[in-house]
């Protein structure tokens, strides 16, 4: 089964760099380092605060972007390439398949994270003349931004595994956004009333909450992030996606391929 | 295809995993803290650069963290606690004004929530003053926003003569409403304190279209009208007593006599108490907030808003 497991995952990641994804970087690094020097120009006294906020929000956006992208290609390219018949009749379950194509395009996104990170310390170098003890933080911003790849990569598959590629993009971009909001749909259950409140929470429940994720401000202005919020995000993430990655696995176990 | 045990045992897992979601969410939440939160409210704390950033969309920013603001406002208000601190209402205030300097409702609403004394505001007059001195420059053609401005200078900064300016100067725009000079005259005049309040609170809950200002106007007016009737029906003992060598052990005597109608009723439908030494109080002080006549001696204010 790891074996199984193992190749499908590499083989996703190898497609996806073989797509020229990560040439991504190269506009990711042009726009932090070649714009960094700019943010002294246009805000005096918050320049690192600025560069944090772009860059860490840069990284989020662009792996969310190639999360989606990829995500809808997954499982539809497959069958219209009919290559899927090819390796479901090997000896590989469908959930494997699922599994595989996940764990791979999470693996493309984290070798993508980690470029973006190095990428951003470098503009944060030429910015502040010098990394700080607190720069050390931002790097348990950038992993909350891996948890959210996580869970964007889950719910595209899910998407994909039942609709068209861009019916599964534009469903994954609009839950993206929602979640982004997702406290202010809970400050809105707490709020409601009656039925609306019981509506509202049920909502909130079930769209991810990538607001729990999202400390960039937080570390931007180089207050700390407690040990308890790291541990709940992880076990949050990986329980959301879970969830999200076997009603993808459901739903294709059930579906027709003939 | 798939078997039913497997499928059960599938969904079993799903269950199992996005029940286990909802307990870590709520596990991560409470891990956030207060301080992250309040952070993750400003986010950029400079309006300059947040409207280069902004692309030209900043009114879509403006409306942003006007919602930001109504909810930090809303969410301190919520908890109850009687150390309640607003630090961030008027930078968030001022960064949304920056952004949309046409967002009436921020002038208003912020000026009345910033200037009055916590747990209801943040007790910052000063500040109230210079959002809305902001809004007028802004707006010069909004008279409104100078009877907000003579409001704050008479309640909160006890300064007639500054109040009586602002109403003076928005009385001139030709389309303020006939009362503002009324106001002006009323400050200069230095009439009747409570009367004054009241007629100034009162002109705040025809006028505003905020609701939460509405309902902090309501509750102010029913306080002053409390104080009023208090003293008045104090006055009317005092009456009674001047005509009959006693004080009168209930209401009824004092229907008897001819100086009440009826059993008077305070602003909650509950009868004013009679207390054997004359004085009047009202039977529950905290469900009329904003109180100052009629109350138990010794008591004190609830800090819980209602």
């Amino acid at each position: 089964m790891i074996a199984r497991l193992s190749a499908i995952t590499f083989n996703t990641f190898r497609e996806a760099v073989r797509d020229r994804v990560l040439y991504n970087l190269i506009v990711f690094a042009l726009l932090l380092v070649a714009t960094a020097p700019l943010f002294g120009e246009i805000s005096i006294g918050v320049e690192r605060l600025i560069l944090v906020n772009v860059g860490l929000s840069a990284i989020s956006i662009f792996g969310i972007i190639i999360a989606i992208f990829i995500g809808i290609g997954l499982v539809s390219k497959e069958i219209e390439k009919k290559t899927l018949y090819t390796i479901l009749s090997r000896p590989v379950r469908r959930w494997e398949f699922i599994t595989g194509k996940y764990l791979g395009l999470v693996m493309t996104l984290v070798v993508n994270a980690a470029f973006m990170t190095a990428g951003f310390y470098l503009a944060l170098l030429l910015v502040s003349h010098g990394l700080g003890k607190d720069d050390g933080g931002l790097l348990i911003a950038v992993y909350f931004i891996i948890l959210e790849f996580f869970i964007v990569t889950a719910i595209t598959l899910l998407f994909s595994s039942f609709s068209s590629p861009i019916l599964s993009a534009v469903f994954a971009f609009a839950l993206f956004v929602i979640g982004t909001f997702a406290e202010d749909l809970r400050n809105f259950a707490a709020l409601a009333t009656g039925v609306t409140k019981w509506l509202a929470t049920g909502v909130a429940y079930l769209v991810p909450n990538f607001s729990a994720l999202n400390v960039i401000s937080q570390v931007a202005h180089s207050q700390g992030v407690s040990g308890r919020l790291v541990l709940w995000n992880t076990v949050y993430a990986l329980l959301y996606s879970l969830t999200a990655a076997v009603a993808a696995v459901l739903i294709f176990e059930r579906r027709n391929l003939k | 295809m798939i078997t039913r045990g497997k499928t059960v045992a599938i969904v079993l897992l799903l269950i199992a995993a996005f029940a286990g979601s909802v307990v870590s969410l709520n596990g991560a939440e409470g891990a956030r803290g207060e301080q992250a939160t309040l952070e993750d409210i400003l986010y950029i704390p400079s309006s300059k650069a947040l409207k280069r950033m902004g692309l030209g969309y900043s009114g879509v920013l403006a409306d942003i963290y006007w919602t930001r603001t109504v909810q930090y406002y809303g969410r301190k208000l919520a908890t109850r606690r009687s150390d309640l601190r607003y630090d961030l209402l008027y930078p968030l205030l001022d960064i949304t004004t920056d952004l949309d300097p046409h967002l009436i409702v921020a002038y208003e609403f912020g000026s009345i929530f910033l200037s009055q004394r916590p747990p209801v505001g943040a007790g910052q007059p000063d500040n109230a003053v210079a959002l809305l001195e902001k809004g007028i420059r802004a707006n010069p053609d909004y008279w409104r926003l100078y009877f907000d401005l003579g409001f704050i200078h008479f309640f909160d900064r006890k300064d007639p003569k500054a109040a009586q300016q602002a109403f003076a100067k928005g009385s001139e725009n030709p389309k303020a409403l006939s009362w503002m000079k009324a106001l002006a005259a009323s400050m200069a005049e230095k009439a009747n304190e409570t009367e004054t309040a009241l007629n100034l609170w009162t002109r705040l809950y025809e006028t505003t279209s905020d609701e939460m200002v509405k309902q902090n106007a309501f509750q102010h007016i029913e306080g002053l009208r409390t104080d009023l009737e208090v003293l008045e029906l104090e006055r009317r003992v005092k009456m009674y007593h001047d005509r009959t060598g006693r004080l009168p052990a209930n209401w009824y005597e004092m229907m008897h006599e001819g100086l009440l109608g009826a059993v008077p009723l305070d602003a909650t439908e509950k009868p004013y108490k009679l207390m054997p030494d004359g004085t009047v109080q009202v039977e529950d002080p905290d469900s009329i907030p904003f109180l100052t006549q009629g109350t138990p001696p010794g008591w004190k204010k609830s800090t819980k808003p209602q």
